[in-house]
């Protein structure tokens, strides 16, 4: 992946296929460290899926379960001397509590580490995506943050009009780039 | 700032548009959005279309929307256009630039765009 802000994207299209219905995507820096959390509170995976997700040759392949998205953050991840650490509560053992916890630590300050790209399109492609689905983006970043809350844009919005609508994208779109620019 | 009063306009304005827009789409662009596409620069494709069936007003009767990967990785970013009544069309090895060529000719001028077919690109 060229840009980290794919691997969000494709680490977060997991969550979403998981069943999620709220998908938080934390991001929050040091001066030499980026931490990146993707939450959900999704089916869940069971213990043995969990320990082969981030293995790129590991399939139970009956049909598609796991694929190449975990192994590209760990390497992401790892070749900036960083980690991911992945914890898991599957629904058929946690019916109250289910989901599944990325957490990935990158050393910024590494020659290896990717640049972030841009996070704000990879958000706006997930709403665009699932409008049905709520997403709690927030980047914390030299004292200041970015955030969004879908659940936020929908108690204003009402049931009628879908988060991605093209006006409502827009907005998203502005909303958070300002955030960014200030 | 951008205010949350800016986004309850938008509700307002929008109240009258989807009753209007339910059952009308008879065209919808999927763009396949798996490890895979992502990988390949599906991110911009997707968008690109987003905004130019805005653009073009085109969203009263063309959706756009996201899958999961379609099993031909090598052809990636793959947009599949389906319509009522018309074969569907799968193009290949997309870009922001290539989708707007097949919004102009394909969706809105009803022509497919041949040479970024996967049919095409099986032949070269």
């Amino acid at each position: 992946m060229k840009e980290l802000s794919l691997n969000i994207l494709d680490i977060a299209e997991n969550s979403v296929k998981a069943g999620a219905t709220l998908v938080q995507i934390l991001l929050a820096e040091t001066s030499d460290t980026l931490t990146l959390t993707v939450a959900d509170n999704g089916c869940g995976m069971t213990p043995e899926v969990l320990r082969g997700v981030t293995d790129p040759f590991y399939t139970t392949r009956t049909t598609r379960k796991v694929g190449l998205g975990l192994p590209l953050l760990k390497l992401a991840a790892e070749q900036t001397g960083g980690s991911v650490r992945l914890t898991s509560r599957y629904i058929g053992e946690d019916p109250e509590n289910h989901g599944t916890e990325v957490v990935a630590v990158f050393h910024t300050d590494h020659i290896d580490f990717t640049p972030m790209g841009d996070v704000v399109s990879t958000i706006l492609t997930l709403i665009q995506g699932s409008p049905e689905i709520d997403f709690l983006f927030r980047h914390q970043r030299n004292g200041s943050t970015v955030e969004l809350d879908t659940r936020r844009l929908r108690e204003v919005l009402g049931a009628e009009v879908p988060l991605n609508s093209f006006e409502v994208l827009q907005w998203i779109e502005e909303y958070l780039r300002e955030q960014y620019q200030t | 700032m951008k205010s949350l009063a800016e986004l309850a306009e938008i509700r307002e304005r929008m109240k009258d548009k989807i009753v209007l827009r339910e059952g009308n789409n008879d065209i919808r662009i999927v763009v396949g959005m798996a490890t895979c596409g992502i990988a390949a620069g599906a991110r911009p494709v997707l968008n690109a279309f987003v905004e130019g069936v805005n653009a073009e007003g085109l969203a009263d009767r063309v959706t756009v929307s996201q899958t999961g990967c379609i099993g031909i990785c090598q052809y990636e970013p793959v947009v599949e256009v389906f319509q009522s009544g018309k074969d569907k069309v799968t193009y290949v090895k997309m870009t922001a630039e290539k989708a707007a060529r097949v919004l102009k000719d394909h969706i809105k001028g009803g022509k497919v765009v041949d040479e970024y077919t996967i049919t095409y690109a099986k032949k070269a």
